[in-house]
């Protein structure tokens, strides 16, 4: 262990060998914003492409593969590694530890990261180009008909598959043996439920997705025919196994960020969080629930009928502890004393945005009305209502709410602010009219598209460019409040902020809770 | 990757007449208020049910959250309560919600259980999927079946941009599903290499298309009419290019199709028989390669996901491996084994013409008896 009281080392190896939670997380942090830059920018692509009907700027295979690379970059490069950066940062600092249970383990986590993503986007140099079959791979469309890079894709899955669990071991070990003297679970910040109950969920499902990847990779080859019914395999077997994974992942993805919004809610409402144990059992239910509705991906594959009603009723239940969760944050709102900095803003347009995903989320879970809507644009509004407006806005919340804390520097409010409206607006356009060619008929992933769907796709795009353009306003005001911002030097910088993190100097120093701090009777919620 | 020259094209082109927008699901109801399917109607009920449900519960969320957003803010002087619980509440809005799902339930399992109804059915059709093409087999207690596949129609001229786009752009097939009115069908659905799925929306028909399943479903349309949809599962690089298009017309009209195309059948049989003349060969050839060939092998025979056509080995070297490729296909390619797809004469005819257009000047002419033979060995 050694000296306890150095700070960190100089140059690359500080970054290469870190054991430092803090340093990690950063890491994660600017990492994932990279990947969302770069699956931002396939996605530009694809708005441009369809900007007009007709073919203009790419091929529809290369279009393939722009839908594919956005989806895989945003869901396991940008939106996962960006929480885990965020656990990284704030655990310890919640629970009152000094750091990550198990650091060494955390860089590995991080690191095999970024050759795993370099070997993913190589695969569009490669020779009958990158994956062209979605970010759900369905086979046989991925094995038998996948261009040889399918082979660079599995390994990848492979990478991030370990580098999630890895992270995810962490953090139960961090916050099952870590936690300060006197923080009892019920004691914990809500940020550190829900990852915990993430983090069981990642540990449960990501070997489902390795098992899948595998298989295919055995079709592919090895001879067997897992997916292939022509040798007596079951193309729908892979369905099934992936959306094991892949319903879970939904809420892997969302839990965290319910998590930051119940932190910033109470903050600048200056009230307590309204029903914390209410909000523990709906996490824990949610993540239960998560394992069971699966097949509603998969209504119209040919189910038998009693199949089809029971994922029906399992999902439609999902509503309930979803609707505590959002009736909880309105509640905290309510009689509070509410102000509006960046942070809350995101939070509140996440409440708004999220539940108009949720509702059109209890539309699709309606068997006989998802025959209509299933792969439509309709799809594609509703995940992009929860992904962006919930995860990613949550995200960007928690950056401008932490961020003087991490750095001792405040960035510039007016321009978050800008950025927030900016952002919540460009969304719209984006997304909004989404609903409506999903509706009349457009299916997703289509490189082109008969003309009752034009303007609104023209529309769309318009707003993605601005959604996309006001992300360039975000990385420029976080480098700015980094290298000049104002300096804050009160620990409390939000004055309604609660928790242990605000009873640290901004910044923190290197290392942390070298000696567990005493809890208060009063909870840190 | 990029195409400049479409991208120019585009520039030049004007857009044909946008349609009507449309920002809902389709009613069921035809524009003269006849229902068009029963099914359709009622699942178009159910989705705004729940939508106005959903409406209703939104607008109390978010006026409850604007009205505080308004009323509790610290710029107002208000002092933060400190409340944090109330058993109560929190039990009622756990137990409402649950019994206004309970209620969206019962209605969605009516209906699902109508979607599931595939008995009786007094007309099936199979369907399999192909990339990117539908193929139809009407099937017949007499073992006399109507097959045939219904490719995309829109010119690659308007989809790169140098045409003006038609009405029905992307939507349209070079021969469409036919089917009677007020006559329940069932559709066996199915594919022969990835998944796809078939969609019309305004019959509210859709279901996967799996290679090694069959699915089912059904439909009973009332109003006479042509329905539009397309393939709604990724299903490769021009899965937005195969569309449905289904034709529903009286009994009558049905009868005198059916019989037309048996008609054809014949005829093509009789046809194969006989000596064509290089014009007819090389014009047949070219509608065939335009339907069939030139997704993957290009309007000039430039090659794409194909093989390029013009100059090639295979189509200027000897017929039989030319035929070989067109009827076996390449496995593990690709390059499907057409001889199963088209009849003899239409081979005879996309030989022929691969090996005299595109510049590959073989002078060669491929006759429906050489396929025959060739197939025969
Ligand atoms: C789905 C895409 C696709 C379609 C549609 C298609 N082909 Fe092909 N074709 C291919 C591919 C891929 C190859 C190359 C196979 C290989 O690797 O040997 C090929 C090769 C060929 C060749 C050999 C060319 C050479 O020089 O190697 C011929 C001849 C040919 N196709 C004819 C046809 C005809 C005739 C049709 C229409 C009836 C057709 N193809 C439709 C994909 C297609
Ligand atoms: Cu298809």
């Amino acid at each position: 262990m050694g000296d306890h009281h150095h700070g960190p080392a100089k140059g690359l190896s500080r970054w290469l060998y870190t054991t430092n939670h803090k340093d990690i997380g950063t890491m994660y942090l600017w990492f994932s914003f990279a990947m969302f830059l770069l699956g931002g920018a396939f996605a530009m692509i694809i708005r441009a492409e369809l900007f007009q009907p007709g073919m203009q700027l790419v091929e529809p295979g290369f279009f393939n593969q722009m839908t594919t690379l956005h989806g895989l970059i945003m869901v396991f490069g940008a939106i996962m590694p960006s929480f885990v950066g965020l656990a990284n940062w704030l655990i310890p600092m919640m629970i009152g530890a000094p750091d990550m249970a198990l650091p060494r383990m955390n860089n590995w986590s991080f690191w095999i990261l970024p050759p795993a993503f370099l070997m993913l986007a190589s695969t569009l140099l490669m020779e009958g180009g990158a994956p062209a079959f979605g970010w759900t791979f369905y086979a046989p469309l991925s094995t038998t008909y996948a261009p040889p890079s399918v082979t660079f894709f599995i390994f990848a899955i492979h990478i991030l598959g370990v580098s999630s669990i890895m992270g995810s071991i962490n953090i139960i070990a961090t916050v099952m043996n870590m936690r300060a003297p006197g923080m009892s679970y019920m004691k914990m910040p809500l940020f550190v439920w829900t990852w915990l109950i993430t983090a069981f969920l990642l540990v449960a499902v990501m070997p489902v997705l390795a098992g899948a990847v595998t298989m295919m990779l055995m079709d592919i080859h090895f001879g067997t025919s897992f997916f292939s019914a022509a040798g007596g395999g079951d193309p729908v077997l892979f369905q099934h196994i992936f959306w094991f994974f892949g319903h879970p992942e939904v809420y892997i993805i969302i839990l965290p960020a319910f998590g930051v919004i119940s932190q910033i809610i109470p903050a600048f409402s200056r009230k307590p969080l309204f029903g914390y144990a209410s909000m523990v059992y709906a996490t824990a239910a949610i993540a239960f629930l998560s394992f069971i509705v699966w097949a509603h991906h998969m209504y119209t594959v040919g189910m038998p009928l009693a199949g089809e009603l029971f994922f029906m009723y399992a999902t439609m239940l999902i509503a309930v502890p979803t609707g505590v969760k959002v009736f909880n944050w309105v509640t905290t709102m309510w009689r509070g004393a509410m102000t509006f900095e960046t942070p809350m803003l995101f939070s509140i347009g996440f409440l708004v945005l999220f539940t108009i995903g949720g509702f059109t989320g209890l539309m699709l879970s309606i068997a006989p009305a998802d025959f209509q809507y299933h792969d439509t644009y309709f799809v594609v509004a509703h995940f992009h209502y929860v992904m962006v407006a919930g995860a990613v806005f949550s995200m960007t919340a928690a950056i401008y709410f932490w961020l003087p804390k991490w750095t001792g520097r405040m960035y510039n409010e007016t321009m978050g602010k800008v950025h927030f409206w900016v952002s919540f607006i460009g969304f719209n356009i984006t997304f909004f009219p989404q609903h409506f060619v999903g509706l009349a008929g457009m299916p997703r992933r289509i490189p082109d598209y008969a003309l009752q769907f034009a303007d609104f796709n023209m529309m769309s795009s318009i707003g993605a460019f601005i959604y996309g353009a006001s992300q360039l306003l975000f990385l420029y005001n976080v480098i700015a409040a980094i290298t000049s911002g104002k300096r804050v030097t009160d620990e409390k910088i939000w004055d309604g902020a609660e928790g242990l993190e605000w009873t640290l100097p901004s910044p923190p120093p290197y290392h942390t809770f070298e000696v567990p701090p005493t809890i208060e009777e009063q909870p840190a919620h | 990757m990029l195409n400049a020259r479409a991208l120019a094209a585009a520039a030049l082109t004007p857009l044909a007449a946008n349609a009507q927008n449309q920002i809902n699901m389709p009613t069921g109801v035809s524009d003269a208020g006849v229902v068009i399917t029963e099914l359709g109607a009622e699942i178009y009920g159910l989705h705004m049910l729940i939508f106005w449900i959903s409406v209703a519960i939104g607008v109390g969320v978010f006026g409850i959250m604007l009205y505080s957003i308004y009323a509790h803010r610290k710029s107002r002087g208000v002092k933060p309560s400190q409340f944090h619980e109330h058993t109560g509440v929190e039990i009622a809005w756990t137990v409402i919600p649950f019994f206004i799902l309970v209620a969206m339930a019962v209605p969605a399992t009516s209906t699902l259980l109508e979607v599931y109804d595939n008995d009786d059915a007094e007309l099936s059709i199979l369907v399999t999927g192909y990339q990117w093409k539908w193929k139809y087999e009407y099937l017949d207690a007499d073992g006399e079946n109507i097959s045939f596949f219904s490719n995309l129609a829109t010119s690659q001229e308007q989809i790169y941009n140098t045409d003006v786009k038609g009405e029905n752009y992307l939507l349209e097939v070079d021969q469409p599903l036919v089917i009677p009115v007020d006559t329940k069908v069932r559709f066996l659905i199915t594919a022969s290499d990835v998944i796809h799925s078939w969609w019309v929306p305004e019959i509210a028909v859709k279901r996967d298309a799996i290679p090694g399943f069959i699915n089912e479903a059904w439909t009973r349309v009332l109003a006479e009419g042509v329905y539009r949809g397309q393939c709604t599962e990724l299903c490769g690089s021009y899965h937005g290019f195969m569309p449905v298009e289904v034709h529903v017309v009286s009994q009558d009209e049905f009868d005198d199709w059916t019989a037309s195309k048996r008609g054809a059948a014949v005829a093509d049989a009789t046809l194969a028989t006989q000596e064509l003349s290089v014009d007819d060969l090389m014009a047949r050839g070219a509608d065939i390669y335009n339907a069939s060939c030139l997704a993957c092998h290009g309007a000039k025979g430039e090659g794409g996901l194909g093989n390029a056509i013009a100059g090639s080995a295979i189509a200027m070297g000897g017929v039989d491996s030319h035929l070989n490729v067109i009827v076996n296909g390449v496995a593990g390619t690709a390059m499907q084994a057409f001889g199963a797809q088209l009849s003899d004469v239409d081979v005879a005819a996309v030989t022929t013409y691969q090996r005299n257009a595109f510049g590959n000047n073989t002078g060669d002419v491929v006759q429906a008896s050489d396929v025959v033979s060739y197939k025969e060995g």
